[in-house]
């Protein structure tokens, strides 16, 4: 119980920390950082949540934040092109 | 202003987080959980992963709806604009280690592709390394990060949710519903499915570092 | 029981580097400089993971989450740096390219 609060907690920790980036730096690859941290953060309490001491882990979280790690990871590439497409218009106007 | 209004977020974030916390501190008492059932039930799925067991027997759904976000993800970069034309040609310490690393990531991601059946490993690590050797090609020089010509590629993109959705769509025919296998097949169909998102999600994740069109096939100066 | 509260000490010391490298990464002054905190950011996720009994999600996280991730966002960084030099701003240029 204590090393699930532990984990769990600094998931939240981060959640949070990512947040406040997120909300603070305007430049887009800082916002990008931010969510990516925000993510891993939720990611992170629920592999905390899944860890239960002497019983097996659960499969079924680990499942669920394989899949979120891909879908981040194309998000971040998506929102990192449309940056890169409105800076050449940008460059172009 | 700006400092003010950075305290004023950071305090509210972290009354947010404290409120999170206490939350999480009732909500960890030993409820029962999806593990029992997943893990008495994974002899009935072909592989003895748990974790690839949850993907691909018990959540396919989740997996397939995931090749799909994949793909319309590449989409939305493939419609923004063409490719930026990539580096120049690496130096020969970077070419040597490039001709020994890209060769060993296929291999690794091949096996990690198989073992995932029975140990930590399966589709999406090994799409990752084959992704992960496209991402080092493309560092090397070469415009296309070693990906196939652009028809192919969009055949290959497509593939991991079209034999996903054959698969169900085959199991339906079969009469046991939408992507619930037949136990002696299990294995080959989950093997099956998993080599095709491998392909897609490695093709999808280097065509998302190059990040633009495929440049049309007007360089017709041969195979890279 | 000095084994659990060795155990412990471990636990505090892998999450305070965690959190340590997150608030680098977040912070940092530089942009390419955040980048890579945020790739060693991945990298020591990865490993708590591993302490966490969760060997598949932290081999994809990695790979995907470090080094794919990391790998689009040194680039955007990199044509971040590229553009506030074309700006105007001297930039010394430690490309090498």
């Amino acid at each position: 119980m204590m090393t699930s609060l532990l984990y769990g907690g600094t998931g939240v920790i981060l959640f949070a920390l990512g947040l406040w980036a997120f909300l603070v730096y305007e430049p887009l690859l800082r916002k990008l950082i931010a969510l990516n941290i925000m993510g891993s953060g939720v990611f992170h309490l629920l592999i905390a949540i899944a860890e239960r001491g002497a019983l097996p882990p659960d499969p079924v979280p680990h499942a669920m934040v394989l899949t979120g790690i891909v879908v981040a990871v194309s998000a971040t590439a998506l929102a990192l092109a449309m940056g890169r497409r409105l800076e050449d218009d940008d460059d172009a106007g | 202003m700006r400092r003010a209004g950075t305290l004023v977020i950071g305090a509210l974030v972290g009354l947010l987080a404290l409120w999170l916390l206490w939350v999480l501190r009732d909500a960890l008492v030993p409820t029962p959980r999806l593990a029992e059932l997943a893990l008495r039930e994974l002899s009935n799925t072909g592989v003895s992963n748990p974790v690839t067991g949850v993907l691909l027997a018990y959540r396919a759904y989740d997996t397939l709806l995931e090749l799909a976000v994949l793909l319309a993800a590449l989409l939305g970069i493939w419609s923004l604009g063409a490719a930026s034309p990539g580096f120049q040609p690496a130096g020969t310490v970077l070419r040597g280690m490039v001709k020994l690393v890209v060769p060993l990531l296929i291999l690794t991601g091949g096996y990690l592709l198989w073992v995932g059946g029975h140990a930590p490993g399966g589709a999406f690590q090994a799409g990752a390394l084959l992704g992960a050797a496209g991402v080092v090609l493309r560092l090397a020089g070469d415009a296309r990060a070693g990906l196939p010509p652009v028809p192919v590629q969009r055949r290959l993109v497509v593939a991991g949710a079209g034999v996903f959705v054959l698969v169900g769509l085959a199991t339906m025919a079969f009469g046991t519903g939408f992507l619930s296998y037949p136990h002696a097949w299990s294995k080959w169909l989950i093997l099956t499915i998993e080599t095709a998102a491998t392909l897609a999600i490695g093709v999808t994740l280097a065509a998302a570092y190059v990040g633009g069109q495929p440049q049309p096939p007007s360089d017709t100066d041969g195979p890279s | 029981m000095t084994a659990d509260v060795l155990m412990l000490l471990f636990d505090l010391v892998l999450l305070a580097t965690l959190l340590g490298l997150a608030v680098a990464a977040l912070t940092s002054p530089d942009v390419r400089r955040a980048v890579m905190f945020f790739i060693a950011f991945g990298l020591w996720l990865a490993l708590v993971w591993a302490r966490l009994r969760a060997p598949d999600v932290a081999l994809a996280e990695a790979a995907i989450g470090a080094g794919l991730g990391g790998a689009l966002m040194l680039a955007a960084a990199r044509r971040a740096a590229r553009r506030s030099a074309v700006d105007g701003q001297a930039d010394p240029d430690e490309e090498g390219s």
